[in-house]
């Protein structure tokens, strides 16, 4: 029987070792985790910031496997199949999983050291105040948004002129921003840190802004020096193949420190999908990854980013846009072969809905694109025939038509309409279009009456 | 008989069980809604013209045989015997599980009480299931792993009148059960694929893929938690089991939600907040979330939203299922269910069987243990190992079982099939011996419709002159294998007394119900266990049905998605106004065939454009198990990944021959309302 070891106590090692569960790994398996907490959604950290959950609110549940919790791998032996820990230990495998993720990067000024990063459950507090959020991608939007529902005042520091510039383009991130400004955030673009001073954080401009804690959002490097001590390839991340594997097959890397085709996701998502494909791998399953569809939905507001924003300049792609500023809504969708290559949307919930998962299962678009932006039923092409006889009570499929008639036969209230068709009598559901049929029959009469 | 007869009575179709009186005049019978509590005058369609049912052209008069190709007319005797002939030498052949029993959750308490004990006696097996295995197992499952008990509603409808709030999770009562819609005048919250009739009256409506529907309940779950509003005093006093089901749902937060099931994150919070602002609100789940390969979980998924909300077990709140077949609750009682006894008992509890057996005045192991669940049992009709022949009470597996022309085909691999029903059904038409026997206008009994209300069956008129009743059939051929008559009474009355005998000290007690209480007017819940008992409108307030009173989250997590590219869509099935399920009854009735009259395929305009369909056209549907024919119907308000067939209809236009085998692995339900699907235009030739 195989002995597994994870190196790495997070949720993507979390769900690897459920999957293994699941497609019937039986044989032994060691989690070592250098933080000293179970596995837990990172996802959640914002609800920890916030107070809205405790730390112990965000565990996962408990894993079938050896789980050693404050314990980091120091050292691979690959020739002998050893991994050292820092507790002097020496773990024997046969595969080994590099699911070690990655840190966060804080700003090269003085006082950093005084700074918070917002990566792990030690590092989150319940924060309340005056904060500065440092870094205007994902994390720091999502990380401002939550904070300020909850009622704090936060300022958002970003180097870029527009936020989320990763994911969105240039009108999208201004919309967002205008968004964030209605929310009570205040925004510094184009702007970075200088120093962290008692008074508070001071800008490259020499603007400071009083603060009680500084966040940092900053973006995160893969940790790999594990890996390359090991003699195994790194770029950004530590490069896997579509088996998730390293150039040493059994060493394999997943999450946010595994780099695929190029590409480092961050993404929780990415990572489970890596965890199971690899699960899949390890119990002799002939799955692949190909790369993630990645569909970026920050917590607590209305953005999407789908597919690569560069896509959204693609020449050869339909691209669609919608701008409303003054209701906070605009949409930029790239189709090709009437698929979904990119798309970024703000203020059209509706919309990230479907069009993520257009993107995902790779499926056409609705031909209506704008109602598929809006959320709108799709307007039929061409004219539309309403029917011939239309049914006011389904329950007793009475039609207008026998309405009218019943009518005509001296039935003049609800209740005779009632007892002469049966309209009314299911649900009661049409109760109100019946009395206004009987109201209009009626005064259509007696304006005859009167003519 | 006098010149003009009236009877109180309920309308032969759905759960709801509307309150009629029923008439007949000079030969001429005639429906009118009563003043009775979960209709309150009101009727749908099928109920205003159930007395056509009385009068369809091809009602079954005689008992048949197959001779050949043929059925051909014969008297009772022989084809009674025919059958107990064929018994005998099969039992004496492959042993007494050899021959099997199908039931029906249209049948009364007594039909439903009488068959299983016939089964157990007279054929000695334990290869007895029903067509309910594929309408209620889930919510079964899940609310009595969670409450102890399963009861449908736990309450009475008119409880729903007072609510603020009512998510509805794949129920569409506006068009399954009407007049049931009088009585959630709050606001509403549809969670269905479908634009359905209940959707468009909604105050929001969820529009998830099909098949996520529990990845949405662990998201609402989600929600409740991390805003606050999860109900933390009701959850620390009266359940157990609270972290572990949050630590699946932790999982789920509303953009992963979104991501899996197709509806915006706003919406999945807007519901959240509706259930908690209501001051009265209930989660009540239909067929759309139950029948599931992981059925049982989605509506344990549910079920944790309502307890975490606080709701169950409570005046003016709580969860509820939302039965389908007429006797869906009492059919599911009294013992034709493969894996229980009378009274909601247990087959493999020493102590049930025990009562059972004094009951039935034999040894506690002369009775057979489990046997197959209804889809295992008609996947190994004909087998190795499987039965060689299968009685059929009120039911039609021909077009109701999943995945149809495999279940047909084992249907024709059995020495013996009989099928006892009122109208030649599909499955009726395929059977060596046909019985005719009574319907609910012809029959005294009770049945207990959706709020485990126990309701009486009324006979207004005598069945025509060789068609016989249920019981009388069971007795005939109980005496032909060798029982004394005395154990299978062939009154209804009779029969209720001795299922209050054998029911008492069960989960559903009816020890208390007598046909005089009933008759007297007085509405009784069960349970009920003694005469002086008033019964029991409301489950649950003063605790839940475990031994220490608390109800019990489930840790549940949603299968993976499979997405298929050969199959792209996913095909869902359900129910229209006018007709019933297989259609059997209401396919009969000139009334209800003008207005659905045949299969038809609803479909996204920009779907069936890519498919090369416009409307009207006639359309293949195909999935991995067959292919079904319908006609096309543009709906633009369809998910575009999904099509969807009623499964009312016969023959090539069955949606069950789309459907596959997966089973849940609790409730035995099969995967029913979500297929993998591809469609073209039907070549016609």
């Amino acid at each position: 029987m195989s002995r597994i070891v994870v190196a790495g106590g997070g949720p993507a090692a979390h769900r690897l070792v459920e999957r293994l569960r699941t497609f019937g790994h039986s044989g032994p398996i060691t989690v070592l985790g250098q933080e000293d907490f179970p596995a837990y959604n990172r996802v959640l950290l914002g609800a920890v910031l916030t107070g809205a959950l405790r730390p112990d609110d965000v565990e996962l549940p408990a894993a079938q496997a050896d789980v050693r919790v404050g314990v980091s791998v120091t050292a691979i032996d690959r020739h002998r199949r050893v991994v050292r820990t820092d507790s002097g230990e020496q773990l024997p495998y046969d595969v080994l999983v590099l699911a070690v993720g990655a840190r966060p990067v804080l700003p090269d000024v003085p006082g950093a050291e005084r700074m918070l990063p917002v990566r792990t459950l030690a590092d989150c507090r319940a924060v309340s105040g005056r904060v500065v959020v440092l870094g205007g991608g994902v994390l720091g939007v999502e990380t401002a948004c939550s904070l300020r529902a909850r009622g704090a005042d936060v300022a958002l520091v970003h180097r870029r002129a527009h936020l989320m510039n990763r994911h969105l383009d240039a009108p999208a991130g201004r919309v967002l921003a205008e968004r964030l400004r209605e929310l009570g955030i205040r925004l510094r673009l184009g702007r970075d840190a200088a120093e962290l001073r008692p008074a508070g954080l001071v800008l490259d401009d020499g603007e400071v802004l009083a603060a009680d804690r500084v966040l940092v959002c900053a973006g995160v490097v893969p940790e790999t020096g594990l890996a390359a001590d090991a003699g195994l390839p790194v770029r950004r991340g530590v490069v896997v193949d579509d088996r998730l594997r390293t150039t040493d097959p059994r060493i394999h890397a997943i999450g946010d420190c595994a780099e695929h085709d190029g590409q480092v996701p961050g993404l929780l998502g990415a990572a489970w999908e890596q965890a199971d494909v690899l699960a899949r791998v390890l119990t002799g399953g002939d799955a692949r990854y190909r790369g993630a569809r990645t569909v970026v939905r920050p917590r607590g507001v209305e953005v999407a980013s789908i597919g690569p924003v560069e896509r959204l300049a693609d020449p050869d792609a339909e691209v669609v846009r919608l701008s409303d500023p003054a209701r906070g809504r605009y949409a930029a969708l790239a189709l090709r072969d009437e698929r979904v290559a990119a798309a970024v949307l703000v203020g059209l919930p509706e919309a990230a809905a479907a069009v993520a998962r257009l993107h995902d299962r790779d499926q056409p678009a609705q031909t209506d694109r704008l109602a598929l932006l809006l959320g709108t039923p799709v307007a039929p092409r061409g004219a539309v025939e309403l029917p011939a006889d239309q049914v006011v009570c389904r329950c007793g499929h009475v039609t207008r038509q026998s309405l009218v008639a019943a009518w005509r036969a001296g039935a003049r209230t609800v209740a005779a309409l009632a007892r002469a068709t049966r309209a009314t009598t299911g649900c009661g559901g049409c109760t109100d279009d019946v009395a206004r049929l009987c109201a209009s029959l009626t005064d259509d009469e007696e304006q005859e009456g009167a003519a | 008989m006098p010149e003009r007869r009236t009877v109180a009575t309920h309308c032969p179709y759905c759960a709801l069980q509307c309150g009629t009186r029923l008439t007949r005049e000079r030969g001429v019978v005639s429906v009118r809604p009563d003043d009775f509590p979960v209709n309150r005058g009101g009727l749908c369609r099928k109920g205003w013209t159930a007395a056509e049912l009385l009068e369809v052209p091809d009602r079954l008069r005689r008992p048949m045989l197959r001779r050949g190709d043929e059925l051909v007319p014969v008297g009772w005797d022989t084809a009674l015997d025919t059958i107990a002939d064929e018994i005998e030498r099969i039992r004496a052949e492959h042993g007494a599980d050899a021959v099997a029993v199908f039931g029906g959750g249209g049948l009364t308490n007594e039909k439903a009480y009488l068959l299983g004990k016939f089964a157990r006696l007279a054929l000695g097996t334990s290869q007895i299931d029903y067509n309910g295995r594929f309408c209620m197992s889930s919510a079964a499952a899940a609310g009595t792993a969670a409450f102890g008990i399963d009861r449908g509603l736990p309450f009475p409808v008119t409880d729903l009148s007072g609510a603020n709030a009512v998510l509805l999770a794949g129920a569409n009562p506006a068009e399954t059960m009407p007049p049931l819609m009088q009585h959630l005048t709050g606001d509403l919250i549809v969670i269905d694929p479908r634009r359905t009739p209940t959707a468009e009256r909604a105050a929001l409506h969820l529009q998830p893929a099909p098949g996520t529907d529990l990845a949405l309940a662990l998201g609402l779950l989600h929600i409740a938690v991390v805003d606050g509003v999860a109900d933390r005093d009701y959850i620390a006093e009266r359940t157990t089991g609270f972290e572990q089901a949050w630590q699946r749902a932790v999982a789920w937060w509303p953009e992963r939600v979104e991501r899996v099931t197709g509806v915006p994150v706003r919406d999945q919070h807007a519901a959240v907040r509706m259930l908690a602002a209501a001051e009265r609100a209930y989660v009540l789940t239909g067929r759309g979330a139950e029948q599931h390969g992981d059925g049982t979980d989605t509506a344990a998924g549910f079920i944790n939203l309502a307890l975490a909300l606080g709701l169950p077990g409570r005046p003016g709140g709580g969860y509820g299922c939302l039965t389908g077949q007429g006797n869906g609750q009492g059919g599911r009682e009294h013992g034709q269910k493969a894996d229980q006894l009378p009274g909601y008992r247990r087959i493999d509890d020493p102590a049930a069987r025990a009562h059972i057996a004094r009951v039935w005045g034999v040894a506690p192991d002369e009775l057979p243990g489990p046997g197959r669940s209804a889809y295992e049992l008609l996947d190994a009709l004909g087998t190795e190992n499987g039965p060689r022949a299968l009685l059929v009470f009120g039911s039609n597996p021909v077009v109701s079982a999943p995945r149809s022309a495999h279940i047909t085909q084992r249907l024709s691999c059995v020495d013996l099939l009989v099928v006892a029903d009122f109208v030649p059904s599909e499955t009726a038409r395929m059977a060596d011996v046909v019985l005719p026997v009574t319907q609910w206008a012809e029959e005294d009994g009770t049945l207990t419709n959706l709020e485990g209300r126990v309701l009486r069956r009324r006979r207004l008129q005598d069945p025509p002159e060789h068609v016989r009743s249920d019981l009388r059939v069971l007795h005939d051929l109980a005496v032909r294998l060798g029982e004394p008559g005395h154990r299978y009474p062939t009154t209804p009355r009779a029969v209720f007394d001795e299922l209050r005998e054998a029911s008492a000290g069960g989960h559903a007690d009816y020890s208390g119900i007598s046909y005089a209480r009933l008759d007297s007017g007085e509405a009784v819940h069960w349970p009920c266990p003694g005469e002086g008992h008033s019964g029991t409108p409301r489950l649950f307030l003063d605790g839940f049905a475990h031994p220490d009173g608390r109800a019990r989250f489930a840790a549940v997590e949603p299968r993976d998605a499979a997405c298929d590219t050969e199959f792209p869509l996913t095909a869902t099935t359900g129910r229209l106004l006018a007709q019933y399920q297989s259609g059997a009854q209401t396919r009969r009735v000139p009334a209800l065939t003008e207005v659905a009259g045949e299969v038809f395929v609803e479909i996204h305009p920009d779907t069936a454009a890519r498919a090369g369909l416009a409307d009207g056209m006639s359309a293949r549907i195909s999935s991995a198990r067959g292919s079904a024919v319908a006609r096309v119907r543009l709906v633009p308000t369809m998910r575009p990944d999904v099509v969807f067939l009623p499964f009312h209809f016969p023959g090539a236009g069955r949606a069950n021959l789309l459907t596959g085998d997966a089973l849940d692995p609790r409730s035995r339900m099969p995967e029913f309302k979500a297929s993998a699907v591809r469609v073209e235009p039907e070549v016609a030739g």
